[in-house]
């Protein structure tokens, strides 16, 4: 099979839709919140109750500017609404409320990696704002479907790419820059187990050096991104055995089981489409100027990227530290806490990456619920840097108990336990005189070019300082004693 | 311009709409009426006429993001022919 997939070029394309984490709902007042009680979160509006009239949200546009301009898109000056008409019980109105040809967002791109580690960029198509449909439950009641309106109605950022996308990894790595860039831009909570973020996936396949491409086919339905990986694997072997086995495909769009992990036709698309969009006239056309652009880009928060080049290049962190630092909104912010206080960057990033992130995996916890603050640890790296404790100190002693009492600070905590370095040459001179006499034939046996005993000697001298010497210096002038 | 039958029969589809014997022979001439005013109108040479969509001037009617209760959960299910504690209840469907 491996060896006839060789021959076969995949191409997919993918529409994400996010939504968005505004407090009321696109186009009318209701709240916008995940879990409450069925139809609570409902007004007229979202009811579609004759003579009701829609008012835009200003929120949802700022959200829509914000990701366009992280994804380097032209945000388009003048635009207004469309209607997409259809006829669904979770659809009130019995048309959607969507922009079609104003999108608010056009071109751009996302930079993502391939199986092979390269960053190739994926062209974005458009990036429009509409409003989710309510909820239609199919399996509680037998005869019945039972229909949740209150997510009718809620602001979705719809994200198109072009397809650009050559494997199901691509795709895997494009949805985890999308869904941590929504994240740092607190636009969606990027829950795609919830549906607060869901993605479609175009997928075709054709042979290598075929100028057309195949027939498209839409998957839907995948609740991770691991399983949006997955339907896409399942899909290209499907198709590429249709064809092998002299079959056609049309375009359908296919409903991806996780537990069985395949893909189920759901319905043709030939006749279906038939939207019948038109202006709504109902909300004003939108006007965006440069200023209102520029008051946004200003408000905009560092994005993972800029982070991600800024701790390669500027702070020589290693790719996985920079990765890792910036693969989480609040570890980044964290992080860029404690800079603002020491720039010790690589001891901080080891401190996050090492004692700070093994506490929050053994405690099952978060970043944000993590009880010392970037200040203390940043203290903590400083009196680490100005020798007055050992890392080893630090992370076995002072950290622990920081953890227990996060209000105190790591210098007084250090100070209680008596585990100040000591760094003072008289004191360091007398354990060495110490260690000397009471091991001579040691010392005479380094004087005769053993030289690999200064560890044993050095583990004496720590014993007797009771791990209070400071090792740089106390290792130093043992060496100048031994080589007197 | 002619509406054939298949057309009749799109539009009603997209409508959930049923016309059967006579009343699809008065729909098909009622909509042929309208297609031939639409296309007297389209006899004006608009060329180098920008599109009108909005009669006002209005741009950027907005509200600020602030959620309001409306609606109890009791006035928003009151109208619907059949419903239950939570939920508006519909014939069953599928997908």
């Amino acid at each position: 099979m491996s060896e006839i997939r060789d021959t076969y070029e995949v191409v997919i394309g993918l529409e994400v839709h996010a939504q968005m984490l505004t407090k009321s709902k696109a186009y009318s007042n209701d709240k916008n919140e995940y879990g409450s009680v069925p139809n609570t979160n409902v007004s007229a509006v979202t009811l579609g109750h004759p003579g009701t009239l829609p008012v835009m949200n200003k929120k949802t546009i700022e959200n829509a500017i914000k990701l366009g301009l992280a994804l380097h898109c032209d945000i388009a000056e003048n635009q207004y609404f469309a209607r997409k008409n259809y006829f669904y019980p979770d659809l009130p109105k019995g048309y959607q409320i969507t922009q079609d040809l104003t999108p608010i967002c056009t071109g751009g791109y996302a930079i993502v990696k391939d199986e092979n580690e390269n960053e190739k960029k994926i062209g974005l198509t458009r990036i429009h704002m509409e409003e989710d449909a309510g909820k239609s439950i199919h399996d509680i009641d037998v005869k019945d479907t039972l229909v949740d309106l209150n997510r009718a109605g809620v602001p979705l950022l719809e994200i198109v790419t072009e397809p650009d996308f050559r494997s199901s990894t691509e795709a895997y790595n494009y949805l985890t820059e999308i869904r941590k860039l929504v994240r740092y831009l607190d636009i969606c909570d990027g829950n795609m187990e919830e549906g607060s973020m869901r993605c479609d996936a175009n997928v075709s396949v054709r042979k290598i050096g075929a100028t057309e491409f195949g027939t498209k086919i839409e998957v839907k339905n995948m609740n991770s991104i691991r399983n949006v990986q997955r339907a896409i694997e399942f899909e290209i072997t499907r198709q590429i055995e249709v064809l092998e086995n002299g079959g056609e495909l049309f375009m359908e769009t296919r409903q991806y089981d996780a537990l069985k992990n395949i893909t189920i036709a759901m319905r043709s698309k030939e006749a279906a489409n038939d939207y019948r969009y038109f202006p709504e006239p109902d909300l004003t056309p939108l006007k965006v100027t440069v200023n209102q652009i520029d008051a946004i880009k200003a408000e905009m928060p560092a994005l993972p990227r800029d982070l991600f080049l800024r701790y390669t290049n500027e702070f020589k962190l290693s790719e996985y530290d920079a990765y890792n630092l910036t693969d989480n909104k609040s570890i980044a912010l964290y992080y860029e806490s404690i800079l603002k206080r020491t720039k010790e960057y690589k001891l901080a990033a080891n401190w996050m990456m090492g004692d700070i992130k093994s506490y929050l995996n053994s405690q099952g916890k978060e970043m944000e619920e993590f009880p010392i603050s970037a200040e203390k640890i940043a203290d903590l790296i400083s009196i680490i840097q100005e020798g007055k404790i050992s890392n080893t100190v630090a992370s076995q002693k002072v950290f622990p108990e920081m953890l227990n009492a996060p209000e105190k600070s790591p210098l007084a905590i250090a100070e209680s336990m008596n585990l100040i370095q000591d760094s003072n040459e008289d004191s360091i001179l007398g354990f060495i005189a110490e260690v000397m006499k009471q091991h001579p034939e040691e010392v005479t046996r380094y004087k005769n070019g053993e030289k690999q005993l200064t560890g044993f000697l050095m583990g004496q001298l720590m014993k007797i300082s009771k791990g209070k010497a400071d090792p740089k210096s106390a290792n130093q002038m043992l060496r100048n004693e031994l080589e007197k | 311009m002619k509406i054939t039958d298949e057309v009749i029969e799109h539009i009603a589809h997209l409508a959930r709409l049923e016309f059967e014997g006579d009343k699809k022979v008065t729909i098909k001439e009622d909509m042929e009426r309208i297609i031939s005013f639409i296309e007297k109108l389209q006899e004006l040479d608009t060329e180098n006429v920008e599109p009108l969509i909005f009669m006002s001037d209005e741009v950027n009617v907005l509200r600020e993001d602030v959620a309001v209760d409306t609606l109890t959960q009791e006035q928003a299910l009151s109208n619907a022919p059949k419903k239950d504690s939570d939920y508006f209840r519909i014939p069953k469907v599928l997908g």
